[in-house]
């Protein structure tokens, strides 16, 4: 028994995946969401094993919603828009389902979707928000309980690596997300944040000043006075991109 | 003689050159120590006009051989001074030829001698004429050749706007016609009616659009037809979260519009305002006009914190674009982005359809 989730802001949409879900053996359709925002909480209430997910939604889109999820549940994205494909693989989905579609290929994808229940990826993998080349994300979304944050990339002062977390500082409020600091780098415009140390993303235009610190290193002092470690690596990085 | 001189009007007026010139001769020959009678200065001087301007008209096939900013200086000069000092030569020796047989008739008067005393000036005067045609064909040709560059620019503007409209009317979203068929697809087991409603919707959409797409321009009310259609495709998917007001004056429904126009920036409500909401909203259209002015209204509400989707602004840019190329400074669009709302006002001329 697999039990899924549906998500799709269309109620005919959303038709359409329960009966031809629900005419599938062994299935179980434990909700529907209309929005991103329901969608993870629905998922963090209910648990579902897999998520038949639309990616232009209101609030959050696909994408969001699977960077939020529990890593365990697969993901098969249902859209018109073939243009997101690539970037589906990327970030894990199981399968990649284009409107409209036959029945034996709904099942096909629930058939991934069963062979890669309770498999969990590697987290560093899925956390890879890959984007197409030349485009960065926007915001960073953050699930904390049952509270949702969106976080625009340009009220995200610094990120720092905490054990399995980043730590996200914006307006004053830290928030942690399970995903590597590598992996938030790799999502977010170079021009706008550098990785000034091993444990350190900061947005550039928070940079106050730079300041000698012991014999080789600097500490930069952001604009709400943190102070920040920078190290011989991220003192070129800085001076390359400020030059 | 095709070009400047199969133009009647011109060669008139390059032949007239011969009176006013065969005046000068006259005048020349007939002044100064050896001055010729009057009368047979004009015998001189008139039939060897004539017979410059005409024997010059070819110096046209020269000259146009000859452009003058392709050919070299040394080669302008060498091939105009030629046929100058032919020409001079020529004048010359026509002129002496004339004035014999006019000392024939009346011998005695002396009247070879005292051409012959002035022969040289008839000579400078033959010399500066073929320059004088020269400069007329160049002028002729200079006009002719910024003519011929001032239509094929105009041509080209035309074709190139041409080919943009065709562009711009091709960008019905597909991914409208898939999640249209999505529908369907989803409609047809529990809602027949519904499902078949909406193919009829789909056909008429495209049909209209489609024919809307060949005219040069359509009415408002041909406009508002078409996106009433798609708003009711809309609904179908959407349900309770789209509703529309249509607040349109009888008067504006008859005025004239690009074809096409409205349409993405009903579809950008949709896509960028009403969809982004759970919760949805009222789209609202209006046009009102005053008999010279119209001012059309596209106005929604959207989610400000909802994710990004591609092509924002896109449809904005093509209206303005296709208002630009229709009317210039005519028409203008505003967009006015507030807290929720976005409001796409476009004032133009109010004319009705010819």
């Amino acid at each position: 028994m697999i039990r899924v989730l549906i998500v799709d802001d269309e109620a005919p949409a959303r038709a359409l995946l329960r009966e031809m879900l629900s005419a599938e053996t062994e299935v179980e359709i434990v909700g529907e969401a209309a929005t991103g925002l329901e969608a993870v909480k629905t998922a963090a209430e209910l648990k579902p094993d897999a998520l038949f997910l639309d990616i232009e939604m209101p609030k959050l889109d696909g994408f969001e919603v699977l960077e939020l999820l529990d890593p365990a549940i697969a993901v098969v994205f249902v859209t018109a828009y073939d243009n997101h494909a690539l970037r589906a693989f990327d970030v894990h989905a199981v399968d990649y389902v284009l409107k409209p579609y036959r029945a034996e290929r709904l099942r096909e994808a629930l058939a991934r979707a069963r062979a890669r229940v309770g498999s969990r990826p590697e987290p560093a993998l899925l956390a890879r928000a890959a984007r197409p080349a030349g485009e960065y994300a926007r915001r960073v979304v953050v699930k904390d309980g049952a509270h949702i944050h969106v976080i625009p990339v340009d009220r995200l002062d610094y990120a720092q690596a905490q054990d399995d977390y980043v730590a996200l500082r914006t307006e004053g409020k830290t928030l942690l997300k399970t995903q590597t600091l590598g992996s938030l780098e790799a999502s977010l415009d170079p021009s706008l944040f550098v990785r000034v140390h091993r444990s350190y993303v900061v947005r550039i235009d928070r940079i106050r000043t730079l300041e000698p610190y012991g014999k080789n290193d600097h500490v930069a002092i952001l604009t709400d006075g943190t102070r920040v470690p920078v190290s011989r690596e991220g003192y070129a990085r800085l001076r390359e991109l400020l030059e | 003689m095709q070009g400047s001189l199969s133009d009647g009007r011109r060669l008139a007026v390059y032949l007239t050159a011969s009176v006013p010139l065969a005046l000068a001769g006259t005048a020349l020959l007939a002044q100064g120590r050896n001055a010729l009678p009057p009368a047979f200065a004009a015998l001189i001087a008139f039939p060897l006009s004539l017979a410059a301007t005409v024997l010059l008209l070819p110096v046209w096939y020269l000259c146009r051989a000859l452009p003058v900013y392709e050919t070299s200086v040394s080669r302008l000069v060498l091939t105009h001074a030629g046929g100058a000092l032919l020409t001079g030569l020529a004048a010359a020796y026509l002129g002496h030829a004339l004035a014999r047989l006019l000392g024939g008739v009346r011998p005695g008067a002396g009247i070879e001698g005292a051409y012959a005393a002035q022969s040289a000036g008839v000579m400078v005067a033959g010399f500066l004429v073929y320059l004088l045609a020269v400069s007329f064909h160049y002028v002729l040709l200079g006009v002719d050749a910024t003519r011929r560059a001032e239509q094929q620019s105009m041509e080209l503007s035309v074709l190139a706007r041409e080919a943009e409209l065709r562009a711009l009317r091709a960008q019905v979203h597909p991914h409208f016609l898939f999640n249209s068929l999505n529908s369907i697809s989803a409609l047809l087991t529990t809602e027949p009616v519904k499902a078949r409603e909406m193919c009829v919707l789909l056909a008429e959409f495209f049909r209209k659009t489609l024919s809307l797409g060949e005219k040069p321009d359509v009415t408002l009310e041909e406009e508002l037809a078409v996106a009433r259609t798609y708003l009711a495709i809309e609904a179908l998917r959407l349900g309770s979260r789209l509703s529309v007001q249509e607040g349109v004056q009888d008067a504006a429904r008859v005025c004239r519009l690009p074809p096409l126009l409205l349409q993405p920036l009903v579809e950008n409500a949709i896509r960028h305002g009403i969809a982004t909401r759970p919760e949805g909203g009222v789209l609202r259209i209006e046009a009102l006009t005053d008999g010279t002015r119209m001012r059309i209204r596209v106005e929604n509400p959207f989610d400000p914190d909802a994710p990004h989707r591609p092509g924002v602004g896109v449809g904005l840019a093509n209206v303005r674009r296709r208002l630009r190329a229709g009317y210039g400074e005519r028409a203008r669009v505003d967009a006015e982005k507030g807290a929720d709302r976005f409001l796409v006002t476009i004032s133009m001329p109010a004319e009705p359809v010819a």
